[in-house]
């Protein structure tokens, strides 16, 4: 059902853990729906120089939080922001379709952390116009209910 | 190591059953319903596999109707009782956390103009009686409530549920095909009219059950043709299969106690040694009144198919009641019918013992679930606040 590399981001996800104190904190999903992704950056003149992820979820929930994670480490903030869900999944091989919207998760995961960084240093990005991080998040592209 | 504890999905087709079914695919292959000799041999094994199975129920062979499965044998029983019964009433009274082979079939019979009452479960996952006494109305024509959850493993009180229905004069019909091969069923003492069972769950073949209706039962059949199974299930019969079922069910009921015995002993070490081990757990279903076998644990703070995965990694086939693994949205309706928020029930594992189940492998399980748990728990952003609370306590 899954790549190996899903499962080798699951069985060894890279980033894992916390930062202490760090620069932005994003956090989507909800409990209810089975995933929560959680990341933390450590940002350095607009580059992302550390970032770390704790994620509740399935299989590949876990390996696009890693896979996400290794992805902006070391980028612009400007280029963590053009990151897709397409490019997340494309990056572990492909993700079976039920499981897609884990990587829309992941996505957002990132833009929500980017946007705490925004607000809390008064920043302007024209790719967060329309994000909300707060907003039940309508990342499962299937079914008809809540999640 | 391979440990598979997945035997209330399927269980594996034993040597014994496997040998008698063989000649029944190529050496002995007539149609039970020709003339000739090769037919009258077919026809003979298939008596005798009704025989074996009407022992194990202490009923009459003639009580005993093949199927392909225990999900017709619950179609069947359901919608042959709400079209035969019609005239009388179309409301029936089945749970919420039947298999869903029962609870589609009672939703396909409201699409059609009959009416369905889902009772609640309480949080052990049995049905309240005075739930079921107040539900029943005077257009009430059928009871279908599950001997033993497949997921959870509560068991009913059924001889309760069953003297209400008498009383009411209602029929009753139990989905028993996690019960069967665990319990000693007398269909008559019990008062249950009609009861369904399947082959593959007891060491038998994939597609073959049998439903057991009560001599006098009005009950339209469900799939028209020719005059297999006194007119009431046509097709030709599975022969092989049906052989493969006959045998399953004579070793099962050969040595219950002994295999029962030995499945509570092995669930309750699971259970107490896994529970006592990993903190911030929850056993689902009744602590008592449980399928011998069945063990489900919830595990806060992590979701189920991870869990799954990662047991799978160690060699280790369980089943979980997450949506992940499910492929829709919600938790298993069962875990939601017992009251279990939506964050628990995604966090569920389901590990059922079998036969062929070894202290070795309760041994393995126990060694090597806690630190997986531990794991993904050191991975989740839930436990985080847990720990946080626990080291400012």
């Amino acid at each position: 059902m899954y790549s190996d590399k899903v499962m080798d981001h699951f069985m060894n996800p890279r980033n894992v853990g916390e930062i202490e104190n760090p620069d932005a904190v994003g956090q989507v999903g909800n409990p209810k729906c089975g995933d929560i992704m959680k990341m933390y950056l450590r940002i350095e003149n607009d580059v992302i120089t550390d970032v770390k992820f704790k994620t509740f979820g399935c299989g590949s929930a876990i390996a696009t939080s890693s896979m996400a994670t290794e992805i902006i480490k070391g980028k612009t903030i400007k280029e963590a922001l053009r990151l897709t869900n397409s490019a997340v999944a494309d990056a572990l091989d492909g993700l079976p379709p039920v499981k897609m919207h884990c990587s829309v998760l992941a996505e957002q995961a990132v833009k929500s952390a980017i946007y705490d960084y925004a607000t809390k240093n008064d920043l302007y990005f024209e790719e967060l116009e329309g994000f909300d991080p707060n907003e039940e998040h309508d990342h499962h592209d299937h079914g008809d209910d809540h999640c | 190591m391979k440990v598979y504890l997945d035997y209330a999905a399927t269980t594996p087709v034993k040597k014994e059953v496997l040998e008698e079914m063989l000649p029944y695919f190529n050496q002995h292959y007539g149609n039970p319903s020709s003339i000739h000799s090769f037919g009258r041999e077919s026809k003979k094994v298939i008596d005798l596999a009704r025989d074996r199975i009407a022992k194990t129920l202490a009923a009459k062979s003639d009580e005993i109707f093949f199927t392909g499965g225990g999900s017709e044998a619950d179609n069947w029983a359901i919608k042959g009782v709400a079209y035969a019964l019609k005239s009388k009433g179309n409301h029936i009274i089945t749970s919420k956390i039947e298999h869903h082979a029962v609870l589609h079939t009672c939703q396909q019979l409201e699409k059609e103009g009959f009416e369905i009452t889902y009772l609640d479960v309480d949080h052990h996952g049995l049905i309240n009686l005075e739930d079921l006494r107040r539900a029943i109305r005077n257009n009430t024509i059928l009871i279908t409530i599950m001997y033993a959850n497949n997921e959870i493993g509560t068991v009913q009180p059924i001889k309760a549920i069953a003297d209400i229905a008498k009383e009411n004069s209602i029929l009753l019909h139990t989905d028993a095909v996690q019960a069967y091969g665990s319990f000693k069923i007398n269909p008559e003492i019990l008062g249950i009219d009609l009861l369904s069972i399947s082959a593959h769950k007891i060491y038998g073949p994939k597609g073959v059950g049998a439903l057991y209706i009560k001599k006098g039962t009005k009950i339209h059949p469900l799939l028209h043709g020719g005059a297999q199974e006194k007119r009431r299930r046509a097709g030709t019969e599975n022969l092989p299969g049906i052989v493969g079922f006959g045998k399953a069910a004579e070793i099962a009921y050969n040595n219950i106690e002994e295999h029962t015995e030995k499945l509570i002993n092995y669930r309750d070490q699971l259970i107490n040694k896994l529970m006592g081990k990993i903190p911030y757990t929850r056993l689902n279903g009744h602590p008592t009144k449980r399928l011998p076998g069945n063990v489900n644990i919830s595990f806060e703070f992590i979701e189920g198919e991870s869990l799954l995965l990662s047991l799978d990694m160690v060699g280790i086939a369980g089943s979980s009641g997450s949506a992940c693994t499910s492929g829709s949205l919600d938790p298993s309706h069962v875990l939601m019918g017992i009251g279990l928020s939506h964050e628990i029930a995604h966090g569920s594992l389901r590990l059922s013992l079998g036969d062929l189940t070894t202290q070795e492998e309760i041994d393995y399980v126990i060694q090597h679930l806690p630190p997986i748990v531990e794991r993904l728990r050191q991975m989740s952003p839930l436990y985080e606040k847990v720990k946080g609370e626990a080291k400012s306590v």
